[in-house]
């Protein structure tokens, strides 16, 4: 790790100032993969911009048919939330499926969302629910959030509050495992949102992405069937050593059936 | 007086210590005026050094040094030597190409060591490592076996243009070709022996001290035999005198095989630290522990099994190249051969057997022992080819591997090793028993029904431990003895320590070798401590590898205790006035036979430091006694594995739904202990059939797999609650009647796992699929066959 200074501010405001100031600094939020990419001098910032002495990030709050949850919320707190689970069981299963225990306990909602990694959990919960993002100087629709590898719509100096789930009629997420990292290598939220179904993938592609395909056969009839028959290509979806492009693409259907498995139970 | 303690489940006395964070490693040593070392590694697979600039490091702020192989070579430093030499078929030695702790001229693999850096503090050294200058030509690399020995690979070494290091065989090949030519049917498979990464979970260190007052040198080193890294590194590398240099391996977290060997950075260190008159410590980072931490199998094999019409074995032949990597490791070139074509009868009476090694140089790690080291790769063989054979013949694996135990003992195999005993049929039907193998078609039909594919394999290994005599090894081509030492000093009131040559990195010795100690004397366990690890402290020591600690390192110890006892039985024996023929020891007491008449322990012992009663003219006060001892033969642990698995035909993921293991490992000292052995090896092997396989990139020769986020250790979760049991066949050849169980797990699993997978695809026309079966790889052997 080279050196850098350290910032602990302790509000947004601060934040956004601090970064505005210091080109080359970061903003850290639960350190899972900014602090790892520091210690093997894969990322050098001057300055480490701490949002975690921010009380106004953090927490999680039902209200009607949503859920708030701030951004500096860890995900052993989502996972364990009676709250949570109440109102979206789907979401709080998926915040018990991210990582280990100790990255649980660590990473946050807005961290996981702002480093937009393609084979993190929380984006197909955000882009499956239709979540809003909610930044210090606007709100993001979730279809508009995610932009490609490791790319969101995020402006420099902008800084992820909470994110807002609309409660759905029912819902799942279901993730077939990296053997050794235990990201997602096909993960598939499916939402049944009562306005029609969402079917996000996290895993397979550069990015999050969604399938109209299943989300039209959900719709006409929410049934593991539905999907059983629908292929997604291959074509632009990752390989590396762990699954290639055809295996992932394969794996999406089946995780898609199982979702909605899932989901009706 | 005390219950005996071997066979007693007692809790481990380092476990205190372990579990409190009390424990001290190599990286916990920090002495004063210490100064960090950082390696700088080459980023290429194969490349000339054209220059190295140290100018920029050396003027950062905190580096105090920069040294190159030229450095070294300056200094008349020497290489890093091989402790075996086998000889090819070609009656020639085998080419052993220099090993430069720091690269001369050329780099060989990614991660070789080109440089280092030394500074005040780690991260001093680390920014110098960065500002160090090299300007490298690359060149092509292999890191391919079989590719590295075709003609125009690139080689690595002047003196090995063809790549090769050995070609070497044991069997009698016409024999073999005649079995074959008269076979009824013969099972052929290819394979590769996955490469292996170690990752104990305490990465390598070393800190070495130069005290100029008396010109002597102290290496703290996460090392598994302190003695033999101190020979070799005095004797063949630095040219110090042995009484000069003090080795310590403190508490070590695991090793594997890994720590067993003298790496570059030991050396380094310790040259350095006379250079700087400062202490100089290094430490890896997981990292580097991947790139640089010698790697296990990687073995390419072309295996023959010929049988007789009822399934007979009539002969076995077997081709095999082995991965060494970019240099020889300390003892890489007797795993392929020695230790691996000695295993190939198995548990079984195969008359003839014939098996050629060719050993190749590649743009990769070093290549050398890894848990089972040799015995895996011959247990993958055998196992693989009879669960195979019987599946071609339409036999009952189990009834096939019945027709062709040995069942006579002592037994002469066709490959050199002489079986002292063992009990074959008894471990199969006691893994088949708890296996509920009688209820697998039923619980196959059922898991059918749920659309899922069961399947069950077995896996009979057998293990040579305590590798031995020294002077048929030698003959062999071992360059060191293969002894231990044991001393036992008994204390004036009759506690005790026990000072061993063996090497605990979470064997559990301490306990282990305590019980053996406090059972034979008859004294609670709290009277004995085992002592380990320091060259200062332990009078010889060959280190603990090939499951070796208890049957080696135990019966040095037994044999010291004898003589303990039978000077105690002297002293006794004028304390009360008696003969000494009438002296008898019985758990911590000496009686004269036929009267009442009897001393404690502590008596004599007090007798023996206290000496005014005493037979001072006929024996020397004092009861502390040494043994070595060298067996006459190995061990062989034996034993059977049933694996069942269970396979998603729709992910291909495989799930082991229970393992039943059934071992024996002679005479077993502490079951809990034992246990803890098995579930470790059988964890590592499960890892080797599911989940872990090393990685270069064949085009550049870099380590993909570099991470534990793409090379992946199975996780509690990836593994079955193990069933497991023992059968005991004291061996004949040591007092303790013990075998040893380290290793017995990674050697017996992998096959057991890739027979039950196959199983499970047997009738979809799946005959073999390699290792690991990653989750893609079953479902590309699925979705294959369904498709055509």
């Amino acid at each position: 790790m080279h050196a850098f200074n350290y910032h602990r501010p302790s509000s947004v405001n601060d934040a956004a100032a601090l970064a505005a100031k210091q080109a080359e600094g970061k903003l850290l939020a639960g350190g899972q993969s900014l602090v790892q990419a520091m210690k093997l001098r894969l990322a050098s910032p001057s300055d480490l911009i701490d949002l975690g002495a921010i009380g106004d990030l953090k927490g999680i709050k039902v209200d009607g048919g949503s859920v708030s949850i701030g951004a500096m919320t860890r995900h052993a707190e989502v996972a364990g939330s009676a709250e949570v689970k109440k109102a979206i069981p789907a979401l709080a299963y998926l915040a018990s499926q991210i990582g280990d225990r100790q990255v649980r306990n660590m990473g946050t909602l807005g961290g996981s969302l702002a480093n937009a990694d393609p084979a993190a959990d929380y984006p197909a919960a955000v882009l499956g629910l239709g979540a809003t993002v909610v930044t210090n100087k606007r709100k993001i629709a979730a279809d508009d959030f995610f932009k490609g590898l490791y790319e969101t719509a995020l402006q420099p100096g902008e800084i992820i509050t909470q994110v807002s789930f609309p409660a759905p009629k029912r819902a799942a997420y279901v993730k077939f495992k990296n053997p050794a990292s235990r990201f997602a290598i096909v993960g598939v939220f499916v939402a049944d949102t009562g306005k029609g179904v969402r079917v996000a993938v996290t895993g397979a592609g550069p990015s999050v992405f969604r399938v109209a395909d299943m989300e039209k056969a959900l719709g006409a009839k929410f049934a593991p069937d539905a999907v059983a028959g629908i292929k997604v290509k291959a074509d632009g979806l990752n390989t590396d050593l762990h699954a290639s492009a055809e295996y992932r693409a394969h794996l999406v259907t089946v995780m898609a059936k199982r979702a909605v498995e899932a989901a009706l139970k | 007086m005390n219950a005996p303690l071997i066979g007693a489940r007692i809790q481990r006395k380092e476990d205190y210590r372990f579990l409190t964070g009390s424990g001290q490693y190599t990286d916990d040593v920090v002495l004063p005026g210490q100064t960090y070392a950082v390696f700088v590694r080459s980023p290429h697979a194969h490349a000339k050094i054209k220059s190295i600039k140290k100018d920029k490091a050396l003027k950062a702020p905190g580096v105090l040094a920069v040294y190159t192989g030229e450095d070294l070579a300056a200094a008349k430093v020497g290489g890093l030597p091989c402790g075996w030499l086998i000889t090819g078929t070609d009656g020639q030695p085998m080419k052993e190409p220099p090993h430069p702790p720091l690269a001369q001229g050329k780099v060989r693999y990614v991660g070789d060591h080109v440089a280092v850096v030394v500074g005040e503090s780690i991260e001093a050294a680390r920014d110098g490592a960065e500002l160090v200058e090299v300007d490298y030509e690359a060149l092509p690399a292999v890191v391919d076996a079989t590719k590295a020995m075709q003609k125009g690979a690139p080689a690595l070494h002047d003196i090995a243009p063809d790549n090769k290091c050995y070609t070497w065989a044991l069997g009698d090949k016409a024999a073999v070709d005649a079995a074959f030519a008269k076979a009824a049917h013969v099972t052929k498979l290819e394979f590769v022996n996955n490469r292996l990464i170690p990752n104990a979970i305490e990465p390598r260190a070393a800190n070495a001290r130069y005290s100029r007052a008396d010109d002597s040198y102290t290496l703290y080193v996460a090392n598994q035999n302190p003695h033999v890294e101190r020979l070799l590194m005095t004797a063949f590398v630095l040219g110090l005198p042995e009484h000069k240099v003090r080795v310590v391996a403190p508490d070590v977290g695991g090793g594997f095989g890994s720590k067993i060997y003298l790496y570059a950075e030991d050396v380094v260190v310790t040259w350095a630290s006379r250079q700087l008159a400062r202490p100089v410590k290094w430490t890896a980072e997981r990292s580097e522990s991947f790139v640089s931490d010698a790697h296990g199998r990687d073995h390419h094999t072309l295996a023959e099994l010929a049988m007789d019409k009822d399934g007979r074995f009539l002969g076995m032949r077997v081709h095999t190249t082995a991965n060494l990597g970019a240099y020889l490791s300390t003892f890489a070139s007797c795993i392929p051969t020695i230790l691996y074509a000695t295993l190939l009868a198995g548990q079984y009476t195969t008359p003839v057997i014939y098996c050629e090694v060719t050993a190749v140089f590649t743009n990769t790690a070093p290549v050398d022992a890894y848990r089972g080291a040799g015995r895996p790769e011959a247990t993958y063989v055998v196992e693989r080819l009879v669960e195979t054979a019987a599946r071609e013949m339409k036999l009952d694996p189990a009834e096939i591997r019945r027709r062709n135990f040995i069942r006579t003992f002592p037994y002469q195999t066709p490959v050199a090793l002489m079986y002292d005993t063992g009990n074959y049929e008894a471990t199969l039907d006691a893994a088949m028993n708890m296996g509920d193998v009688a209820g697998f078609a039923r619980r196959k039909e059922e898991a059918a029904r749920r659309g899922k594919l069961r399947g069950l394999g077995y896996a009979c290994y057998i293990e040579a431990c305590g590798i031995a005599p020294s002077n048929i090894a030698g003959a062999l081509g071992a360059r060191a003895g293969l002894f231990e030492a044991g001393e036992i000093r008994v204390h004036p009131t009759g506690s005790v320590t026990v000072f061993t040559g063996s090497h605990a990195h979470g064997q559990g010795h301490e306990t282990t070798f305590a019980q053996v100690v406090a059972d034979r004397l008859g004294l609670p366990i709290e009277s004995v401590d085992v002592v380990h690890g320091d060259t200062s402290k332990i009078l010889f020591g060959m280190g603990t590898y090939g499951s070796r600690s208890i049957a080696v390192g135990g019966t040095a110890i037994v044999k010291a205790l004898d003589k303990i006892i039978a000077k105690g039985k002297k002293i006794a024996a004028h304390l009360m006035e008696a003969a000494e023929s009438d002296i008898e020891y019985d758990r911590g007491v000496f009686k004269v036979a036929g009267t009442d008449k009897q001393k404690a322990f502590g008596e004599v012992a007090f007798a023996a430091y206290v000496p005014h009663n005493y037979p001072l003219d006929k024996l020397e006060p004092g009861l502390n006694e040494n043994a070595f001892y060298d067996p006459t033969n190995f061990t062989f642990p034996a034993g059977s594995y049933v694996c069942e698995v269970e396979i998603d035909p729709d992910t291909g993921k495989t799930t082991i739904v229970k393992f039943s293991a059934v071992d024996d490992f002679g005479k077993v000292i502490n079951p809990m202990i034992v246990e803890g052995q098995v579930h470790g090896g059988l964890t590592q092997g499960i890892g080797q059939a599911l989940t872990e396989g090393c990685r270069y990139d064949p085009e550049t020769g870099q380590l993909v797999t570099g991470s534990f986020t793409d090379y992946c250790i199975p996780r509690a979760d990836d593994v079955p609650s193990y069933q497991l049991d023992t059968r005991e066949t004291p061996c004949t050849h040591n007092p303790l009647g013990v075998k040893g169980c380290g290793e017995a797990g990674a050697i017996g699993a992998p096959a057991a796992v890739m027979n039950a997978i196959t199983d499970a695809l047997w009738s979809m026309g799946v005959k073999d699929l390699a290792m690991p079966a990653t989750s893609e790889s079953v479902w590309r052997a699925i979705h294959m066959k369904r498709a055509a």
